[in-house]
């Protein structure tokens, strides 16, 4: 029985219902909002695996289902599900991981007041997620997307009591929303050229042959049209996954809950952009035909996942919060990833994806399970001693190390770092990334041992650590099926028979080939990982910390680096005082321009008008009234003369009559002579 | 049905309205008067979805007019009528004026004459989107002032005098240019009905007529409406009244300002200065794009430094409003599908605008009148049913899919980038920083320990929720199918692209 691509929609359908019934239910409804969640993954990840069963069965197809979402008046906007075995591994691996998540949870959150609010969220996380996978539309993916980032600032931020958490959910959702506007501006520039945003559409999609020749065509800037729009979407996959210069967030997002860092860190946020160039790969690989352009998209892609491998794993190094240890070995991780997919072997990338996955989410919630333990100490300063009180915890945590070290043979990490590294020492354009990420392997292997070291071994250096108890099965049977993945993931893909790839390729046949073949450099590897342990042990493990105040053994050694580390290079501080002080310039310029400039000018004009008002009234009241005031008042003076000669008395009036008759005689004769 | 004159009823019924609940204003208890006046508020929606039942929308031209001979020496008609595009902001204000009235009525002064001037308002909104001949057309426009003028003068904050008096004045001056580009459109063609002008523009005669008036009265007549029209909106650099009058009035007021008021400037561009001036907009539309993205950035910018909040909300409007003439402009130059975004999305940013509107209002009023960006702390602790209705009005403003403003400011984007990618990149600045302020608003007043007035902070009680639940299942329900109001518009739009030249 397989699920077919019209029915693809149920798998984020399920935990979306989930989320629905969830933000309905009362706040009592703990048991129902968890029951629902869990079950709708499960659902999920039942359906996940028939629709791998169906893609497995013909690997090379794109199955898809287009549909309208509506119409434009000129042609309809369309979007669509696609099934394909990239798709169908994602949904398997997001599903399962989230499942695991979910049930370790419902012992983690055991306390908190918002439970139900917790596995609302949680499960809108994971359907987004989900959605933005069986997309065969990048609109659909960017909607997805973006409801991803929604999810993580509801869960980052999701004790909103604590000032920190609610800053560091901003941050999270402000600094990937930066890297959103290019992925946005890609996608716009797309659908204005190709007048499509599906995938594959018989023929018609995007990422089909025809629409990638047109997209060849080069600008005046000398890029192909492809380059700019990949690049412009890799903005978006640097957001999303943490990756340099945009990987300020991530470490911050450790201020969620444990169970929500291991769903960002594992199987949600951070894929989606190694994920996102996966999937638009043909696009980003477009113009590695063409030889006259400056720079190729995928060339961009793999030095920067270069400097974030090396520099996350460098960060790593001086942290002391057990979470942001973790945090930056995943920013380190994912530039592992970006920088297979940039050398040309998207197929390392997703496989490093899949058990990167299993073994950062059994790491993040071991760390979880030994917070829960400790009472909330995170500090690796303040734990120690944990291996014999946490037996499980210490067992299943030392699998996820080592396979995040890449511990040869039985571990998964080592198989799918050894991949990458394969790719980038056969990359033509440059050795120097391959040079990093061999750094990044000694690093990776350091900054573990200090962790395993400092949090298990020795003696507990603090109160929270001194009763620490295993946890109970809800959060240890998560650990545990983790860990075995950890391990047995190494068998897809094993160089000798290359399962996973072939499929992913579309392949039916595997073509494995011996390993005397890439000997040279696993050997290589191998030696780089018994010196990182080999130093870090000889720092760390040699001499435990006697207490949670004892310096660092690094940090006497080397204290400027430290320094500089510890403080993560001073990226924040950066950002704070060039974007956060462009953006506050120019919000006190867009003030100041309307208080002084644009309402000033109207102002000006108001007292232009006032003025002329006053003008025009002076000249009403002094000259035009005061004149007719002026002759009203002499009338009436002459009028208040005339009455007084009004006295009644006869005498009076026949000597003026007479005098008036002299003057009339007066002057006849004065005129008649003239 | 048909001889029913429904859209004089829809137009009439709030005004004569406000004259009884004037005039039995003292017979009256306040309970009644209150729930009178909302009943009345309340026709517009059910008469605007009994249009809707007899609205073809398949037919591009007017529907449903009435047409009657007013001042016959001057050619004037009194004539209304419908197409998708008034439809829409006909129910858009029947959605949201009651939304207004409910959310101040309760604890206003003298809710009688409050009430009256807001339906006498409400009324003057919906005759500007039926109008169809210029002069009732102005009429109801110019008189929509005096009420605002008046709810928020004495109903204001402590500011509001002056607010009130640069609202109008302001609006005034613009329209006084309108009349006289109007004066000049009328000595060339001889006719104020928009459906003739817009008629005789298509075939250019107008051009040609406007012509031989000579001199410079050809820009003139463009260039008044278009200043009369830009006020209003407000075009930046034309929006310095708009933050005071939104800050200063009382809530219900300000969202019906910003909710419908502000969407009749956008609907006279779409009515007016497109349609019979297709040309002159063409021309000029790349210095108007280019201030629309002065809205849109220095807006949200502005936005970002304000500490009180409802001057907040006013300058988020102005980014919202410039987004909305962006595409507008977009389309006059080449883009055929803007003229659905800008009508999608200026009835889109309406709800979250009036929701925001609602929001900051419940905030003001619990608080005894407090707005500041300080005054609060954790309210979502205190009242987190109120928390996730701001929540979701503020997502749906920062563009969030699934919620209706994604919908409209993705198509503005999709039409602004076929135009002008330029301008579409500097735009996303105003995206970001609209996510930075919306975020640092809810961060400092919902998140946090609770502080300030959110100590205590009383939640949203049975009657509020119901009157929200309805606005916020709206703007799921088109932000998931946006078809419901595309289907409307698109007929029209297609219509008036092929129309231009």
């Amino acid at each position: 029985m397989t699920l077919s691509v019209q029915h693809l929609w149920l798998i984020p359908a399920l935990p979306l219902a989930a989320a629905a019934i969830g933000a309905l239910t009362p706040r009592n409804g703990r048991t129902l909002a968890a029951g629902v969640a869990i079950g709708a993954m499960a659902g999920s990840f039942l359906l996940a695996c028939l629709a791998l069963a169906g893609a497995l069965a013909d690997p090379a197809a794109h199955h898809t289902f287009n549909f309208d979402w509506f119409d434009l008046g000129f042609g309809a906007l369309r979007l669509g599900f696609l099934l394909d075995p990239l798709t169908a591994f994602m949904g398997v691996m997001v599903s399962f991981v989230s499942l695991l998540i979910f049930i370790f949870s419902t012992g983690y959150m055991k306390e908190d007041a918002n439970y139900k609010q917790f596995f609302c969220f949680l499960s809108l996380f994971a359907a987004a997620m989900l959605g933005l996978v069986v997309a065969n539309s990048l609109l659909l993916l960017f909607v997805c997307w973006e409801l991803v980032g929604l999810a993580s600032y509801l869960l980052i931020g999701f004790w909103f009591h604590k000032p920190s958490a609610a800053a560091a959910a901003k941050k999270a959702f402000i600094t990937t929303r930066i890297g959103d506007l290019g992925f946005l501006l890609g996608l716009l520039w797309l659908q204005d050229t190709q007048g499509t945003l599906l995938f594959y559409d018989g023929g018609a999609g995007f990422l089909e042959p025809a629409a990638l020749t047109s997209l060849s065509t080069l600008l005046p800037c000398g890029l192909a049209i492809s380059s700019a729009i990949g690049l412009l979407i890799f903005c978006g996959a640097v957001g999303k996954s943490g990756q340099f210069p945009l990987h300020v967030w991530l470490p911050d997002a450790m201020e969620g809950p444990t169970p929500v860092s291991a769903l960002i860190h594992a199987a949600t946020m951070v894929a989606a952009g190694v994920f996102l160039i996966a999937r638009v790969y043909p696009l980003m690989a477009a113009d590695q035909a063409l030889a006259a352009v400056p720079v190729h998209a995928l060339t961009v892609v793999a030095f920067i996942g270069a400097i974030t491998a090396l520099l996350g794993a460098l960060i790593a190094c001086a942290q002391n919060d057990i979470k942001r240890i973790l945090a930056f070995s995943t920013v380190s991780q994912l530039g592992y990833m970006m920088l297979a997919l940039g050398v040309g072997s998207w197929v390392a990338a997703i496989f490093h994806l899949l058990t990167h996955a299993f073994f950062k989410a059994l790491l993040f919630l071991g760390a979880g399970s030994v917070i829960h333990a400790a009472h909330h100490e995170q500090d690796i300063r303040a734990l120690g001693g944990l291996s014999k009180k946490m037996k499980i915890t210490y067992v299943t945590f030392a699998i996820g190390t080592m396979a995040l070290v890449g511990v040869p043979l039985f571990f998964s990490g080592f198989w799918s770092k050894e991949a990458i590294l394969h790719a980038a020492h056969g990359w033509e354009v440059s050795q120097l990334p391959f040079y990093a990420a061999l750094l990044g392997v000694v690093l990776t292997a350091f900054y573990n041992t200090r962790l395993m070291a400092e949090t298990f071994f020795g003696t507990p250096r603090s109160d929270g650590a001194g009763h620490a108890h295993e946890n109970g099965p809800a959060m240890t049977i998560p650990l545990v099926i983790l860990a075995a993945g950890a391990v047995l993931l190494s068998l897809v893909n094993l160089p000798t028979y290359p399962w996973l790839q072939a499929r992913l390729l579309g392949l039916h046949e595997v073509h494995g080939h011996p390993l005397s073949e890439g000997a040279g450099l696993m050997g290589l590897s191998v030696v780089l990982v018994a010196l990182g342990i080999g130093a870090g042990w000889a720092l760390y493990g040699r001499s435990l910390r006697p207490n949670a105040s004892a310096p660092d053994p690094l940090a006497a050694r080397l204290p400027g680096l430290f320094a500089a580390l510890a403080h993560r290079l001073g990226f924040d501080e950066l950002y704070a005082a060039t974007v956060g002080r462009l953006n506050a310039g120019l919000a006190s310029l867009a003030t100041f321009l309307d208080h002084f400039v644009w309402d000033g000018l109207i102002r000006l004009l108001a007292a232009l008008g006032e003025f002329s008002g006053f003008v025009s009234r002076e000249t009403d009241e002094r000259t035009l009234n005061g004149g007719f005031d002026a002759t009203s008042g002499r009338l009436r003076g002459a009028g208040q003369a005339y009455s007084r000669a009004q006295t009644g008395g006869a005498h009076g009036y026949l000597r003026t009559l007479a005098l008036g008759f002299v003057l009339l005689l007066i002057l006849a004769v004065l005129g008649g002579a003239r | 049905m048909s001889h029913w004159p429904l859209l004089s009823t829809l137009v009439f019924t709030p005004w004569v309205g406000a004259l009884v609940v004037f005039a039995l204003r003292n017979r009256l208890s306040d309970g009644l008067v209150r729930g009178f006046t909302l009943g009345l508020s309340l026709s517009t929606l059910a008469l605007g979805a009994c249009a809707l039942a007899h609205f073809d929308p398949t037919v591009t031209g007017m529907q449903l007019t009435e047409k009657h001979a007013w001042i016959s020496a001057l050619k004037v008609n009194y004539h209304l009528g419908l197409d998708g595009l008034s439809l829409v902001l006909v129910l858009l204000t029947g959605v949201v004026s009651p939304l207004a009235l409910f959310g101040t009525l309760r604890s206003v002064r003298c809710p009688a004459i409050y009430g009256a001037l807001f339906l006498i308002l409400q009324g003057s909104a919906l005759g500007v989107f039926v109008a169809l001949d210029f002069f009732p057309w102005f009429v109801f426009w110019e008189l929509s002032l005096v009420p605002a003028f008046f709810l928020i003068k004495l109903w204001g904050g402590p500011g509001a005098a002056r607010a009130a008096y640069q609202f109008v004045i302001y609006t005034i001056g613009g329209s006084a240019f309108m009349l006289l580009g109007f004066a000049a459109l009328y000595a060339a063609a001889g006719t104020f009905d928009f459906v003739e002008l817009a008629a005789l523009a298509r075939d250019g005669s107008l051009a040609m007529q406007l012509e031989s008036v000579g001199g410079f009265w050809p820009q003139v007549a463009f260039l008044g409406v278009l200043l009369g029209l830009a006020v209003k909106v407000p075009l930046f650099p034309f929006h310095t009244w708009l933050p005071p009058a939104y800050a200063e009035a009382p809530v219900g007021t300000s969202m019906f300002l910003t909710g419908v008021m502000s969407k009749m400037g956008v609907y006279g561009f779409l009515r007016i200065l497109w349609p019979v001036f297709p040309v002159p907009l063409q021309a000029a539309a790349t210095p108007l794009l280019w201030l629309a993205l002065g809205g849109v950035v220095l807006g949200a910018f502005a936005a970002m430094k304000q500490t009180d909040l409802k001057r907040m909300v006013a300058y988020s409007s102005v980014n919202h409003l410039s987004y909305c003439l962006l595409a507008l402009f977009a389309v006059a130059s080449v883009n055929r599908t803007g003229g659905t975004s800008a009508a999608l999305a200026s009835v889109a940013l309406a709800k979250e605008a009036a929701l925001s509107g609602y929001c900051v209002g419940v905030l003001e009023n619990r608080s005894g009148g407090k707005r500041g960006l300080d005054d609060f702390g954790g309210v979502r602790s205190a009242a987190p049913v109120f928390a996730g209705f701001c929540g979701i009005a503020l997502f749906s403003s920062l563009g969030l899919p699934g919620l209706n403003g994604f919908v409209g400011e993705f198509l503005i984007f999709r039409g602004v980038f076929g135009l002008a990618p330029w301008a579409a990149a500097v735009a996303t600045l105003g995206l970001l920083a609209t996510a930075i302020f919306l975020l640092t608003f809810w961060q400092r007043v919902f998140h946090g320990p609770a502080a300030g007035a959110g100590v205590s902070f009383r939640d949203l009680d049975r009657t509020e929720k119901l009157t929200l639940l309805p606005l916020i299942a709206l703007m799921f329900l088109l932000g998931i199918f946006p078809q419901l109001l595309t289907g409307l518009i698109n007929p029209l739009v297609t219509a008036w692209a092929v129309s231009l030249p």
